[in-house]
């Protein structure tokens, strides 16, 4: 008789779990900054994801009658030295840089977290291996490696995104491998081994999931900074190449024209500002969100 | 009572070491005692004498190194010890599993209770995910969680701490193990749900016929549970007795402690007289005294206590002591037959 009263009222366990989620998100929305990074980040998607809607034509067709126009209502940003819109053309540039973004940190994540994992969870001769190797390349600067790495790869869009994405991978095992090592000396990992899990299942169903938060926030955080990389790379010349509206390369080739045509290389500088900014503070914002200790 | 049964688990001159920076640290040193089919026994003694390291050692859950395990850990016939790393892992929660003394911690925050219990059946007993499902939510049932089927799909923090021991029970009951490794598991709940989860372990112990190694400091508990006693100080067994004669007659100044810094109600109060205890503390490991290890705190010290270590002498089948007591009084009775 009682059990099936406690099956009836059994559900408002259900209930928390959604209120865990749905306080995290209240703890998100709440915090304004992150929510208008949130909101800019969604505005880039949809302009990448809409860009032939938006903007009809071709964004690298030249028009040289037109070449270095001030912003008009024809041209909203006006048009570079070949006479393409700026505005045209950092709407296409969105979806390289969002490409490149989602690119490297997929990258990042499938070398870093099956290596840091491995490392936290073994220990030993394994880790030691694996955060030498780690040590090395944090030893450079992120950049400077992205650079090193494209000058033996070559350039172009796969190799700008192989480079930033293995430049990213040290940081991702230092995250996920720190997260481990907390995690597995917790109770249940001990008692998940006591019945005799595989170790691939416990660092999969046990583990994983307990260090997804940080992952999370980490890839925010690197999408911001692989879209900066990326620009970097295509301002020197050794990133996505011409004639493929990319931001960098806009910034790179306004760059003659900065004194006669400033807002030729204005305008694409703002778009990289915009869409660093908005990934960090999404980044900072799903932090406080996620963490349990930070309560509202 | 137990002669005619084969022991289940033999446990011969384990010891177990770890290397520190400080030094090597020997927290079981050099045991050795049976299970047998069917039974309970009680592994007893202060914190910090070896008894979680001891059952630690048995399903080498401990990371070597620094941890380093010797001996002989015979189950059913086969050196525990020899197996490689696959070998063990089919043994833990299939023949040999583990309860743990914090029930609070022991189960994943971000898995469903359902799914951590079944996870064991997958493992060992190749049952699909459906399969193992349902034969989480019958362990649920068996171990009297009230509504099994909707408790199986919450996640731990929706259950209490005896809600939680009692899945940890399902948990290592869902192989049918042949031993149960049971390391204080009612330490961290309160009294009433204390007897709750041993009548529990009681019954089930019976209707599986599984032996039980339970691990206690509450000398209540083993009065209730156990049918043999080892008691165990300082990473060495000081005495082995059935549970009946442990609290008629315990011949181990220590045993006596421990028996004698418990209140009885209902016993009647000599005026002036105070509960008992032992004085200091359990040596560390790293330091262990010379000669008899609780020589420095046993009332009934003797010369030869401080510099020779006491043999292990056998008093009748199911009895054995390590105290130069014993070694003295039973030298004097073979005298005094002989004579």
């Amino acid at each position: 008789m009682t059990e099936q009263k406690e099956d009836d009222v059994c559900q408002p366990g259900e209930l928390v779990t959604d209120n865990r989620f749905k306080r995290q998100w209240v703890k998100l929305k709440r915090n304004k900054a992150a929510l208008a990074g949130g909101m800019l980040i969604i505005v880039y998607v949809l302009s990448a994801f809409f860009a032939p809607v938006i903007f009809p034509g071709n964004p690298s067709a030249p028009n040289l009658i037109k070449s270095l126009e001030t912003p008009s209502v024809e041209n909203l940003l006006g048009t570079d030295e070949l006479g393409r819109s700026i505005l045209g053309r950092i709407i296409y540039g969105s979806r390289i840089s969002l490409l490149i973004a989602v690119g490297v940190v997929s990258v990042g994540m499938i070398l870093g977290i099956p290596l840091g994992l491995v490392s936290g969870y073994y220990g030993g001769k394994i880790d030691f291996i694996i955060q030498r190797i780690t040590d090395t390349m944090l030893a450079f600067p992120g950049f400077l490696l992205a650079l090193a790495l494209v000058a033996v790869l070559g350039v172009g869009l796969r190799n700008t995104v192989i480079s930033i994405g293995i430049s990213m991978v040290p940081l991702y095992i230092r995250l996920v491998r720190g997260c481990v090592l907390s995690v597995r000396a917790e109770d249940y990992v001990e008692a998940a081994k006591a019945v005799g899990t595989r170790d691939i299942a416990i660092l999969i169903r046990h583990i994983l999931p307990n260090v997804m938060v940080p992952i999370t926030v980490q890839t925010s955080l690197s999408m911001g900074m692989a879209i900066l990389f990326a620009a970097g790379l295509g301002f020197l010349g050794i990133g996505v190449q011409p004639p493929t509206p990319e931001w960098g390369a806009m910034l790179g080739s306004a760059r003659s024209y900065l004194f006669n045509a400033p807002h030729v290389a204005t305008f694409p500088g703002i778009a990289i500002f915009l869409a660093v900014l908005s990934f960090n503070l999404l980044g900072d914002g799903l932090r406080d969100a996620l963490d349990p200790r930070f309560r509202i | 009572m137990n002669e005619q049964l084969k022991p289940l688990l033999e446990i011969k001159g384990l010891v177990t070491r770890f290397h520190t920076l400080d030094g090597v640290v020997k927290a079981v040193d050099g045991i050795d005692f049976e299970v047998y089919e069917g039974e309970t026994l009680g592994l007893v003694g202060e914190s910090g004498c070896g008894k979680s390291v001891t059952a630690l050692s048995i399903l080498q859950l401990l990371r070597c190194p620094p941890a380093e395990i010797m001996g002989r850990i015979l189950f059913e016939g086969k050196n525990l010890l020899e197996l490689d790393r696959e070998g063990i892992r089919k043994i833990r929660g299939n023949d040999i599993s583990m309860i743990f003394q914090e029930p609070m911690t022991s189960l994943n925050p971000v898995l469903k209770i359902g799914e951590q219990i079944a996870e064991a059946a997958r493992t060992h007993k190749n049952m699909t995910r459906q399969e193992a499902w349902r034969w989480a939510v019958e362990m649920l049932r068996m171990v009297q969680i009230p509504g099994p089927n909707s408790r199986a799909r919450q996640y731990p923090h929706s259950f209490s701490g005896g809600m939680r021991q009692r899945t940890m029970i399902g948990m290592s009951l869902s192989c049918n193990p042949r031993l149960i490794l049971a390391d204080e598991p009612t330490t961290a709940l309160d009294v009433t749900i204390q007897a709750q989860i041993m009548s529990l372990l009681h019954r089930l112990k019976d209707e599986f016929n599984t032996a039980i190694v339970l691990i206690t400091h509450d000398l209540g508990v083993i009065a209730e549970m156990a049918s043999r006693v080892v008691v165990m100080y300082a990473g060495i067994v000081v005495e082995e007795a059935p549970v009946k004669e442990i609290f008629k007659d315990p011949r181990h100044p220590y045993t006596q402690g421990l028996l004698g810094s418990i209140p009885v109600i209902g016993r009647k109060r000599q005026t002036g007289r105070r509960l008992q205890e032992i004085p200091g503390i359990v040596p560390s490991p790293m330091e262990t005294p010379s000669g008899c290890r609780f020589h420095p705190r046993c009332s009934k010290v003797m010369n030869r206590c401080c510099r020779q270590e006491p043999p292990m002498i056998r008093l009748n089948e199911h009895r054995r002591v390590s105290c130069w007591l014993e070694a003295h009084s039973t030298v004097k009775k073979s005298q005094a037959g002989g004579r």
